[in-house]
């Protein structure tokens, strides 16, 4: 396990920002929980992996390059969100390419860390002394559970949260069908992937559906409320915090 | 490969209105995909051989010119003739002028993706020749005028009554025969095409460079039949086929078998080296190996998408991929659909499918966690969206993404961007324009935060 860090970020993200500013609230209590004061840089603003996956990898590499400078002075960063640190560590050093940011991306990359990863991994915790007498059905994202090989992160501090009852969905490795730009390039394809997703956790008795990312979480409360379905949608981070 | 009759947008669209066409196509996917799992499961040194296929594939690339003179000097060594070919039409050309030379009126094949990326069929009917398709689901989209709509279950998209609708009319049997009955028809009509061709076309799995020899892998048997019954074999292979030696066999006819069909070895597995030789009972005359470029030298030319040429055609990556399953293969408009196809035909094609089929996906990777040969398919596909983002149809993208970038970096305009959105929020839920709306379609919008994290912090 690494050494445990002094000085750690916390990178909002962007959609964190603006859609769900209780998701970063509750990533700063449960840092603070475990003893570490988290700073948030000013100035920071977006991953650019919209930018990215849209394809164009040359804007991208813009905000990579002032993401780089924002984040290099600390000894880890931790995000809310399996998907912008796969894009850090994935594709930071893939549009930086030839150039000396490539290197100091690597570097940060390698101390950037999704929230629950950053727990189990780096800290060696799984019970952070939340409570949440509910039960909850996780739906890890495809970057959070493939990219960063981290599904089984949110799931162990899941369970070590009092009162909370984790369900299984039928296939929880299932993409729900958000994926950025291909969600309005393709809303058909997107939507019946999301149709599914919510089948899965409508057949269980989840009474909250926890995600380790908002972009899959907007997708499937947008689905949830467009059907009319009651259920609440929580970050991992919310039910974390949450005391 | 023709041009696709539509969009990647409008086919999906229709598609997902199909539930039986979904329903199919699962059935068939997730048969595939649960075998693949157990049947690796059972190698515990699986993904070492993956590790070594990607080694073995990278080597091969990097010097496959070496390697291809080699093939050719052994198979003529063997008595066999080598064809290159630069592109679909002289490969198609190359085969009709084969069976012209054979005097050939009818010819077998057996399954084989490239003839029908350089559709060869059509050349030869053209040519008058007529080829039979002795694969059953091959077989069964010949008859029906079809496409295959999957690298190895090419009707996975009918159903069994639509087959059973096909063989009344084609070889009259009952409108109600059970399969058993449907598979005798087809194998005694079969059988006859077989003892009349007078060419036997096939693909290659796997060529072999130090022997010369081609590898057939099928469950049918009808390429046995295929490549020793008539009196000319002709194999049809892209150049990336080419394994350096025969031992690497032992290292990819597992990785292929297993990812394919979840078997642990398919029920033919031929090793055919050269005609019929002195002193030999069995095999043609005569022997052809027709080598197809078709774009591939582009393609091992381009350091980001190389990696495609690394593909066996397993088709593991369409049986776990959540947009073929409910698109399916015809939607996108090539031989080669699924995420694999959404990198080759714009790769192979020096980019046809373009400026949709990279977006086909959501990127969630299921595709590069199967692969064999640990192809970073996502990684491709997002290297290809950089190219789309070039063309002419993504102007107003591009200068939209320059915006956003600007704005990015630019904190201070964030926050203010910020003010303004929430200004603007309550006009574009009622009347949400382009992206929005289509997200809007079947989706509610989500509603900004009424303060951003970012102002809060700051106080």
């Amino acid at each position: 396990m690494p050494d445990r860090p002094h000085r750690v970020a916390l990178f909002v993200t962007c959609l964190v920002d603006q859609f769900a500013p209780s998701v970063a609230r509750g990533t700063l209590q449960v840092l603070e929980r475990v003893g570490l004061r988290a700073e948030v840089p000013g100035g920071q603003t977006c991953c650019g992996q919209p930018l990215l996956n849209d394809g164009f990898p040359d804007q991208a590499a813009r905000l990579a390059r002032r993401w780089v400078e924002t984040f290099e002075p600390f000894d880890a960063v931790v995000a809310p969100s399996g998907s912008c640190v796969a894009t850090v560590r994935e594709f930071y050093p893939r549009v930086l390419a030839g150039s000396p940011w490539e290197g100091r991306a690597r570097a940060v990359a390698q101390r950037t860390y999704e929230l629950s990863e950053f727990l189990v991994r780096v800290l060696g915790v799984e019970d952070v002394g939340a409570r949440f007498p509910h039960r909850v059905a996780l739906h890890a994202s495809c970057h959070q559970l493939r990219s960063l090989g981290a599904a089984d992160c949110a799931r162990a501090v899941l369970r070590r949260v009092a009162g909370l009852e984790l369900v299984d969905l039928a296939h929880p490795e299932a993409c729900c069908g958000f994926g950025g730009v291909f969600s309005v390039k393709f809303p058909e394809v997107s939507e019946a992937m999301l149709r599914d997703k919510l089948q899965d956790v409508s057949a269980t008795t989840a009474e909250v559906l926890v995600s380790t990312d908002l972009g899959c979480l907007l997708h499937l409360a947008g689905g949830l409320s467009r059907k009319g379905v009651r259920l609440r949608c929580l970050h991992l981070a919310e039910v974390l915090g949450g005391s | 490969m023709s041009p696709s009759a539509a969009g990647f947008r409008e086919a999906s669209a229709r598609a997902v209105l199909d539930p039986a066409l979904r329903e199919a196509i699962r059935r068939v996917t997730d048969n595939l995909a649960v075998r693949r799992v157990q049947v690796t499961a059972e190698l515990p040194h699986f993904d070492v051989l993956r590790d070594r296929a990607k080694r073995i594939k990278e080597h091969t690339l990097a010097n496959l010119d070496r390697y291809l003179e080699q093939l050719e000097a052994a198979v003529r060594a063997r008595g066999g003739h080598v064809h290159w070919a630069r592109d679909a039409e002289e490969a198609a050309a190359c085969v009709v002028r084969i069976c012209r030379e054979a005097g050939a009126r009818r010819v077998v094949k057996s399954k084989s993706m490239v003839t029908e990326e350089v559709e060869l069929n059509r050349a030869l009917l053209e040519a008058g020749i007529e080829p039979v398709e002795t694969d059953l689901g091959e077989f069964v989209v010949q008859i029906s005028g079809d496409r295959p709509s999957h690298l190895i279950a090419p009707i996975i998209h009918k159903r069994r009554e639509d087959v059973a609708e096909l063989f009344r009319r084609h070889l009259g049997t009952p409108a109600d025969a059970p399969v058993p009955v449907l598979t005798a028809a087809a194998r005694a009509h079969l059988r006859q095409a077989f003892l009349q061709a007078d060419v036997g076309i096939t693909g290659a799995n796997f060529l072999v460079a130090e022997t010369g020899t081609v590898v057939l892998v099928e469950n049918e048997g009808n390429a046995r039949m295929v490549t020793s019954l008539p009196r000319v074999h002709v194999a049809v292979a892209g150049i990336e086929k080419v394994l350096p030696r025969l031992a690497d066999l032992a290292v990819f006819l597992p990785l292929l078998v297993r990812s394919a069909t979840g078997q642990r070895l398919s029920a033919y597995v031929s090793l055919l080296t050269g005609p019929r030789g002195p002193g030999e009972r069995d095999g043609p005359d005569a022997f052809h190996l027709v080598l197809v470029d078709n774009g591939r030298s582009r393609v091992l030319a381009d350091p980001e998408l190389r990696e495609a040429l690394q593909c066996v055609r397993c088709s593991a990556c369409l049986n776990v991929c959540p947009v073929y399953e409910r698109a399916g293969g015809h939607a996108y408009g090539s031989v080669y659909s699924g995420p694999i196809g959404a990198v080759l035909t714009p790769a192979l094609t020096g980019g046809r499918g373009l400026v949709d089929l990279p977006f086909a996906s959501s990127l969630c990777g299921a595709c590069r966690d199967v692969c064999p040969v640990r192809i970073d398919i996502p990684g491709m596909l997002v290297a290809l969206r950089a190219r789309a983002g070039q063309t002419a149809e993504a102007r107003w993208e591009r200068r939209a993404a320059r915006v956003a970038a600007w704005l990015l970096c630019r904190p201070r305009l964030y926050r203010w961007a910020s003010v303004a959105a929430r200004v603007l929020e309550p006009v574009v839920r009622r009347v949400p324009v382009g992206a929005l709306r289509r997200w809007a379609r079947g989706r509610d919008l989500p509603r900004l935060s009424p303060t951003p994290f970012h102002r809060a912090a700051r106080r």
